[in-house]
């Protein structure tokens, strides 16, 4: 496949060597003189200089061919988002993913219809809402085109559900029980199943009832 | 009638002067506080220090009731989000966005966003001059 990589950063550099590696054709837009030497030591003909916001310069990347992907990961939100609307919207580009480096900018990406985009401190914090029970309700994966989350909720003690049978329960609407985690062993959620202190249930549920599925299993925030 | 300029550089600010000496009630944003010394000490609008890529600022500026809006901060992808952000968000009927590249700028009229590119604004004047002043060569 052919992929077109906007930003020779970290996150740049090395899909692109990864990549190669996977004996994909790639090429690597990088702006800064400095940077577009040590990368031209490395990948040679396979980077570029220049700004990957600007039409020509990704043209003479081949934006027209156009690339099954392109990687939209400069250290710039803005320049991010033009990079994939001009892919996607001026080239027919397939898939654009874009990095999202502020995740206070995610909205304007949803906005724009960016819809794949990766940001790193929302994944850090993903990991460290993991780590904290407190939470009461984890969010493990967001399926932004299909409006749906798989989330993970710990079953305490004083949960209204502790005790019920799983078939007994009134979910909110758009929402699933998938699997609980219990003493070490995972088992998939039977209508018999009854939920106990402990259980971490995994659950898919449609964004927009996620909190109700938090009350109904959990009870009323603290 | 409620307008709001975004950037307010040497442009902006003048562009925020001539729309309130035409009546509007105007609102400029900058990352800058500096930037409110360009509207000068008469200045009788609004003025919010921010960036405007961020929604509380814009909000903090009027923009949910804005009727029209000025983008132009240094930064050509900058104007281009944001312009698209006052659009599609908050349904600015009358935005307009500065563009200094002009592949840029064409690509997003394209695309139903009023962009004003002083580049090639600056292409043509000086062309036409030219064209106008010297004889054609033979």
């Amino acid at each position: 496949m052919y992929v077109v990589v906007a930003g020779g950063g970290k996150v740049g550099a090395n899909v692109t060597r990864t990549l190669l590696e996977m004996g994909h054709e790639v090429t690597m837009i990088e702006q800064r003189p400095d940077r577009f030497a040590l990368l031209e030591e490395e990948f040679g003909p396979v980077v570029m200089r220049g700004d990957a916001t600007e039409i020509s310069v990704l043209e003479r990347a081949g934006i027209a061919r156009p690339p099954e992907l392109l990687l939209a990961a400069t250290g710039d939100d803005e320049d991010n988002l033009v990079i994939s609307q001009i892919g996607k919207e001026g080239y027919g580009v397939p898939k654009a993913i874009a990095r999202v480096n502020d995740p206070r900018n995610q909205a304007h990406f949803d906005l724009l219809g960016i819809t794949q985009t990766i940001c790193a401190t929302t994944s850090v914090l993903g990991l460290v809402e993991h780590e904290v029970p407190e939470h009461g309700l984890v969010r493990l994966l967001e399926l932004q085109k299909e409006g749906l989350e798989i989330v993970e909720v710990q079953i305490e003690k004083d949960s209204p559900v502790a005790g019920s049978r799983a078939g007994g329960l009134k979910l909110p609407g758009g929402s699933r029980l998938i699997s609980v985690f219990r003493h070490g062993r995972t088992e998939l959620v039977e209508p018999e199943t009854v939920m106990r202190p402990g259980d971490q249930v995994l659950a898919i549920v449609s964004n927009d009832s996620a909190l109700d599925l938090r009350r109904v299993l959990l009870g009323a925030p603290k | 009638m409620k307008a709001v300029v975004i950037g307010c550089g040497r442009v902006g600010s003048a562009v925020a002067k001539g729309l309130l000496a035409d009546g509007w009630d105007v609102t400029a944003v900058d990352e800058s506080e500096d930037a409110l010394m360009r509207l000068g000490s008469g200045w009788r609008g609004g003025f919010v220090v921010g960036h405007g890529m961020d929604a509380t600022v814009l909000e903090q500026a009027g923009v949910s009731d804005a009727d029209a809006a000025v983008v132009s901060t240094a930064g050509d992808n900058t104007n281009l989000v944001i312009g698209q952000v006052l659009q599609k968000r908050y349904g600015i009927g009358c935005v307009v966005v500065r563009v200094l590249d002009p592949a840029r700028a064409e690509f997003y009229a394209e695309r139903g966003l009023r962009t004003v590119c002083p580049t090639q604004t600056a292409i043509s004047v000086l062309l036409d001059t030219v064209r106008a002043t010297a004889p054609a060569p033979a």
